[in-house]
């Protein structure tokens, strides 16, 4: 096994070792950091694709054709995979983790760095394995990124229920096993290889969000590993796990006995805990980035913490809320209702916490900072529609409505989306040595702002009015056809949001190659990431181990010589 | 850009609570005998997070504006939080929150945990690809017997359920494509389903249930306003998952029981 | 609220953006100057590891059992006679032979704990040993790794005969729930079971390939409490599959 020491004793040469096959975490985050790129634009041309068909049903596209029922609903089930997986569980966690979470805790690498390696490969595989089942015979599933059996057990069933659900079972398969070998990883690192001086409670907050994501997903993904393995063998095997006696148009399936329920249970068992690791991330860069530019401590370091492992425990108990009209026994229901609002707690405290930390701080609007204000925004936008979901009886009404589309969006969608574009323009000149452009980056979050708001903001009352979801069209249903001005400025919306995002791509590139160079710590943030050179070189420190005398968000010490005191100055008097 | 951005979060804020507030779009008006209970648990809710979104949206944007960097500001206040204003907004909104839930609980708990009132009217609901089906169970009060061996669903009504007809508790079921309810009187309804995961869903009843493969789910409800709703099947189950549409018809009583009588004549 | 008082009259701040050096000399964890780091703290890093990678596992045979409780409890709904039944079904299991290949896998973990401890001992005495002209005596030992490899083996194999045991009973994993939980935990546990021996193989293999003896011992320590918990493990599906009959 190689250890992070003898790995940085030499660093690689040739291109494979360097750039392909790298051992190297911070070459490995930017890997996962494309990766996650391309599925996002894979999975926002899928949905521009879905808005299209809603408006104009008939349109014939160029490229793509005529988009027939089933097909919108494959398009349905593969952006939600796509962007659940390969998006909001890659670029945080696998991107800016894998790159940041060895520097801001003083180490050379990860604890693993093999494995390391293999995660990101495992996760390429992944991917390559989902886009594949666009190209089979009869085509993606349609069955939602949720799966729900008995309709993704039986080929028969739907148009793309063959080969393609299968791939989309392994696809999801592999990347467990990719997602459980990283989660592995990030524990050990941060337990082990912490610096001198960097307890527990001085590392930063993103630092905090890494591990106890890694911690939901190394108890997490291996239910969904289990609910994976069941499926296929119900779907090849002839067993019947999910799948009681059922008759598909006239023909009897050759199951009997099974429990669609426990599917449900299963996925969900992983899907809660999923979201928060979706989120998580997120929620560290805004804590870093709000603090770094409102020149100010965190407000509350401890509470953060104390929510977010609040938020991770909670969040493996309140999986039955996506269950409470299924079936499941109402006394269950109401267990997990009151859960759920538990939850709601610690996610109130991040934000007063947040609003604390810039009053009374002096604001600097960089585009990281825009994003993270951003953030908090649509979280609290995103959040408060959850207590209308948590109650079963106001449930009845909202499941399975666009209301239920407009809360996950708003949360997943677009605060987690915002948390990466925080991180990406905040740590874009220690990853690149370049400065982004900031007039391209401000017109980019005005546009992406305004912009998925009008999006997600009218599924709301689309959702009240009784709007159901995964709807292929709304041509059939009276009511819902009144809806349709709505739908109608939604996709218009979509459309300017979705160009809008040519102005981040592009900025992206040209600044990676032609942007001003960067210095060491252009935004005069405190955390080790920025005493370090820009890039960081192969070891991360120079030779150097760093060692901690201060909290990470030591802003505006009454007496200090600048308005920031880094984590590896000389210590002093100060209380931490 | 402190401007920018509080105009920006202003006027999200405010465009969004207008609509909410304007009920453009909004609830169907509530036909059931649980629809007022639910409506004002709705309102609660809604009035609540309502204040908070306002609330905390406007300070995001006044804060943004107010303490933004400029020459003239004073150095920033150097704090790692306050106690106690922690504890005293996690009680708060502990409180608010599970609060709102255990009021809502006990709508929660009249809808599901209690049986069909005694001379409920008795209908079983089937969902399959792409349609839904009733059927009653006549004179006798009994469902007969249904066998997947017998489903056809080109054939519709009874052999689309599967109805075995040399059960002599299915000679009196009737099988429609369209539901009769006759109004104020309580519903017992039986919820199965064929092929996959369905929803039987009528948002003016307030009525939402997933049909489940393998399970037969009693639920009730009763309907207090005459009138045609419609149903919007409310679980993906297919490519014609969004076609997947019916009536409940809501008339009176006397309506209902012709209705009923017609259907079984039409059997002989 | 705190003040910040230097606390040497010479500043080590950086002025502007340039990030102040660390002050020479580093820490005291055994890393200072990218050093490589103790082999006590690489073993200590191997073992947090492995206790992540065995919690997944249990996660993993956790929702497994959770799936088989439910799928065994729940009875569905029957239109023919408008009732719930149930239809676990039975399997025979083939309970000698896998009686034997349990007692097989606890004489591994017997055999694989003593490779593990001659391991300890071997990268104890390894700085001892490398000064010349000392000599610890007779320097052939047990194989016991080889013999945990061949007790795995065996182990797999008598698995496979239960397997087909199985098949000749007229159990295979579609016949009914109970023989496809049967099939799908035994096949779990061996898969898992299979990894730990591929790790088997690589460790007995080490010594061949003369990696350094720390190394060696970390790969043999780890490989070893894996080997345990597989088959603690083991213990586990077959009572389950024992009791819950």
């Amino acid at each position: 096994m190689a250890t992070p020491a003898s790995v940085h004793a030499h660093a690689p040469q040739g291109f494979i070792r360097k750039y392909i096959f790298s051992l190297d975490h911070k070459v490995i985050g930017i890997q996962y950091f494309f990766l996650a790129l391309t599925a996002v634009f894979v999975g926002m041309f899928l949905s521009l694709l879905m808005r299209i068909h809603l408006i104009w049903p008939a349109a014939v596209l160029p490229l793509v054709g005529e988009i027939k029922p089933e097909t919108y609903l494959s398009l349905l089930t593969m952006h939600g995979t796509i962007m659940v997986f390969f998006v909001l569980t890659t670029a945080p966690q696998g991107g800016f983790g894998n790159y940041f979470l060895p520097i801001q805790i003083g180490a050379p690498d990860m604890a693993f760095p093999v494995l390391n390696m293999l995660s990101f490969w495992t996760t390429f595989v992944g991917f390559v394995v989902i886009i594949a089942a666009f190209f089979v015979t009869g085509g993606a599933p349609l069955h939602g990124w949720t799966g729900y059996t008995p309709l993704s057990a039986l080929p028969s069933a739907g148009p793309g229920e063959q080969l393609g659900a299968d791939l989309w079972i392994a696809s999801i398969a592999i990347f467990c096993i990719a997602s459980l070998m990283g989660a592995l990883n990030f524990i050990t690192t941060t337990l082990d290889l912490r610096a001198k001086g960097m307890t527990m409670m001085r590392m930063p907050l993103t630092v905090w969000s890494w591990f106890i994501t890694a911690i939901l997903g190394l108890l997490a993904f291996g239910v969904l590993l289990s609910a994976g393995i069941l499926l296929l063998m119900d779907r090849n095997l002839g067993t019947s796990f999910y799948v009681p006696l059922v008759v598909v148009n006239g023909q009897i399936m050759g199951h009997k006995g099974g429990s669609p329920l426990l599917w449900q249970h299963l996925f969900w068992f992983f899907g809660h805990p999923e979201v928060y690791i979706a989120i998580l991330p997120g929620m560290g860069v805004a804590s870093q980035v709000l603090s770094t530019f409102s020149r100010k401590p965190i407000f509350g370091y401890r509470a953060m913490v104390y929510a977010m492992l609040s938020i991770g425990f909670f969040g493996f108990m309140v999986w039955g809320h996506h269950m409470f009209m299924s079936g499941m026994s109402p006394y269950s229901a109401f267990a997990f209702s009151i859960l759920t609002m538990c939850i709601g707690v610690p996610s109130a405290i991040k934000t007063f916490n947040w609003l604390g930390t810039m009053y009374k701080g002096r604001i600097r609007f960089h585009t990281p900072m825009l994003y993270a204000i951003g953030f908090v925004s649509l979280f609290v936008s995103g959040g408060l529609s959850g207590p209308f979901l948590a109650q079963p009886v106001l449930d009845i009404q909202l499941h399975d409505t666009y209301f239920v589309v407009g809360h996950f969006h708003l949360i997943m969608g677009v605060a987690a989306i915002f948390g990466i574009f925080a991180a990406t323009y905040y740590w874009f000149p220690k990853m690149f040595g370049r400065m982004m452009n900031e007039p391209m980056g401000k017109l980019h979050f005005f546009l992406t702002l305004a912009g998925t708001y009008a999006i997600f903001m009218p599924m709301h009352y689309l959702g009240m009015a009784g709007q159901t979801r995964r709807y292929s069209q709304f041509t059939e249903v009276a009511y819902q056809q009144k809806l349709l001005p709505l739908q109608t400025f939604m996709t218009y919306a979509a459309i300017i949001t979705i160009a809008a995002q040519f102005i981040f791509v592009i900025n992206l590139f040209w600044s990676m190659f032609k942007g001003p160079k960067a210095s060491d710590n252009p935004w005069e943030s405190t955390t080790l990431e920025w005493t370090t050179a820009t890039p960081p070189p192969h070891d991360n420190f120079g030779g150097v181990t760093p060692v901690v005398h201060h909290g990470p968000y030591e802003y505006g010490v009454p007496g200090a010589p600048r308005d920031y005191v880094m984590q590896t100055d000389p210590a002093t008097s100060t209380t931490h | 850009m402190g401007l920018a951005l509080l105009v920006l979060i202003w006027l999200i804020t405010l465009a969004s609570t207008y609509f909410f507030v304007a009920k453009t779009w909004w609830l169907p008006v509530g036909a059931s005998s649980a629809a007022g209970w639910i409506d004002h648990q709705f309102a609660l809710t809604f009035v609540i997070m309502g204040i908070v979104f306002v609330a905390a949206q406007l300070s995001l944007g006044y804060i943004v504006w107010k303490y933004r960097d400029r020459p003239s500001r004073a150095p920033v206040e150097y704090s790692h939080g306050n106690t106690t204003l922690e504890v005293v907004w996690t009680i708060l909104t502990a409180v608010l929150f599970i609060g709102l839930n255990l009021m809502g609980s006990s709508v929660w708990a009249s809808q599901r945990f209690d049986a069909a009132e005694a001379g409920a009217v008795q209908v079983e609901v089937t969902g399959m690809q792409f349609a839904w089906y009733f059927r009653y169970p006549g004179p006798d009060g009994k469902y007969g017997a249904t066998s997947p061996k017998l489903m056809d669903p080109s054939a519709g009504g009874e052999a689309a359920v599967g109805l075995n007809p040399s059960d002599p508790a299915a000679k009196d079921d009737v099988v429609t494509g369209t539901m009769f309810l006759p109004v104020n009187r309580d519903v017992d309804v039986s919820l199965r389903a064929v092929d996959v995961i369905h929803s039987f869903f009528v948002p003016s009843l307030r009525f939402k249930q997933d049909t489940v493969p393998g399970l037969n789910i009693h639920m009730h409800f009763k309907p207090t306003a005459i009138g045609e709703y419609e149903i919007a099947c409310a679980e993906l189950c297919g490519l014609g998952h969004y076609k997947m549409h019916g009536m409940v018809h809501v008339v009176s009583q006397d309506d209902f029981d012709k209705w009923i009588a017609a259907r079984e004549a039409e059997k002989q | 609220m705190a003040t910040y008082t230097p606390s040497s009259p010479i500043d080590h701040i950086g002025h502007g953006h340039k990030p102040p050096m660390p002050p020479a000399g580093g820490g005291d964890d055994g890393r200072s100057g990218g050093d490589a780091p103790n082999y006590g703290a690489r073993l200590r890093r191997a073992r947090l590891g492995l206790i992540c990678g065995i919690a997944t596992v249990c996660m993993v045979f956790i929702s497994l059992t959770s799936a088989y409780i439910v799928r065994k409890g729940l009875p569905t709904f029957d239109g023919a006679s408008n009732s719930y039944v149930r239809d676990w079904g039975r399997v025979d299991l083939p309970w000698l032979l896998l009686a034997i290949n349990t007692a097989i896998l606890l004489v591994s973990s017997i055999t694989m704990e003593f490779a593990r401890r001659k391991a300890a001992r071997e990268a104890a005495l390894a700085p001892v040993k490398s000064i010349p002209g000392v000599s610890l005596g007779n320097e052939r030992s047990f194989p016991w790794l080889g013999i945990t490899v061949l007790l795995g083996i065996s182990f797999l194999a008598g698995q496979w005969l239960a397997w087909g045991e199985l098949h000749a009973r007229g159990f295979f994993v579609d016949t009914n729930p109970s023989s496809s939980f049967a099939f799908l935990l035994t096949i779990a546990h061996a898969i898992h079971l299979g990894g730990g021996m591929i790790a088997l193989i690589w460790a007995a293999s080490a010594s061949l390939l003369r990696k350094p003896v720390e190394s060696r011992r970390i790969v043999v320590d780890i490989t070893a409490w894996y080997w345990h918990f597989m088959a603690v493990l083991w213990i586990y599906v077959f009572a389950l599959l024992g009791f819950a009959k």
